[in-house]
């Protein structure tokens, strides 16, 4: 039964998160977030993590995703991009070389070394309690054990909230960016002439 | 849970983390930059929560919080950039960001 949901999830959430990378529309691409924000939650959910999966569906696709979509619908940026044009020769096969290589160690480590992959000592800070023990025991932990963490967390949303406040606030003297004059001098840069195609 | 598929749980993880490490590296919308930001939190999630199912310690759940709530701050910030942003220049992407260039 645990093995089915996973395989099923792991697809979910495989295919939202190729997705999100590959929709030329950004609205598309905030839809496969949520499908994948939506498979991580019962996946939670299939490892015994009640709570974190209910607080995965409000925080993400509740606030995060709902934010994201908002300022796209505000800034009307919901047209299909060009994405045959690759402005930086290379770039993308090099991405990909550099993802392989990420999954290649860790797949190698993982069958290797198998469960014994993950060493140290087991429950240092507590055993994983199962269903309504388990929120309480996280709870418990919160407040005790990483009460510091909690209280910069805390200062950490106000720097956040005060930040976006500043960010996004308009300035009196409002400039339009200046044109990228100085990189026509730099030669036949291929950024420049995807610029000028604006 | 068998073994075997907590494995696969790590593995899922280092997939869907390289598919964020490659839209971050190759897109340059700041909006789905920020998306992919977000797959690569999702994925560490997922395997913290391994990792304290494997070894039977709560913490692993605990540090997910916290995680959860470093990436609404992200989020956060990172849309009042690109608010920022999109009012100097309309559809703007990550490579017209030269204001502070030296």
């Amino acid at each position: 039964m645990e093995t089915t949901v996973f395989f099923i999830c792991a697809l979910v959430v495989l295919a939202g998160g190729i997705g999100v990378v590959v929709s030329r529309n950004p609205v598309h691409s905030a839809l496969s977030l949520i499908a994948t924000l939506f498979g991580m939650a019962v996946l939670f959910l299939n490892l015994g993590a009640q709570l974190l999966a209910v607080v995965q569906v409000i925080v993400y696709t509740g606030a995060i995703v709902v934010l994201i979509l908002f300022v796209m619908m505000l800034l009307g940026v919901d047209r299909e991009e060009d994405l045959e044009t690759e402005p930086l020769k290379g770039q993308r096969l090099l991405a990909i070389l550099v993802g392989l290589f990420m999954v290649g160690i860790v797949t190698a480590i993982v069958m290797i070394g198998g469960v014994d992959a993950v060493s140290g000592a087991k429950a240092v800070t507590a055993p994983l309690a199962e269903g309504a023990e388990n929120i309480a025991q996280i709870g418990r932990q919160l407040f005790t054990n990483y009460v510091f963490a909690l209280e910069i967390t805390a200062g950490l949303l106000t720097i956040a909230v005060v930040g976006a406040v500043i960010l996004a606030r308009r300035p009196k003297d409002l400039q339009p960016l200046p044109e990228p004059e100085s990189m026509t001098d730099m030669g036949d840069d291929p950024l420049t002439t995807v610029q000028e195609g604006h | 849970m068998s073994d075997g598929v907590l494995s696969a749980h790590l593995i899922l993880s280092v997939i869907l983390f390289a598919i964020g490490g490659i839209g971050l590296l190759v897109r340059r919308n700041p909006l789905i930059m920020i998306m992919c930001v977000e797959l690569m939190l999702n994925a560490v999630n997922l395997s913290f929560v391994t990792f304290g199912r494997m070894l039977d310690d709560v913490a692993g759940q605990v540090i997910v919080f916290f995680v959860l709530v470093v990436a609404a701050a992200e989020v956060v910030v990172g849309l009042g950039l690109v608010v920022a942003m999109a009012r100097r220049k309309p559809g703007a992407t990550a490579d017209d960001l030269q204001a502070l260039r030296g």
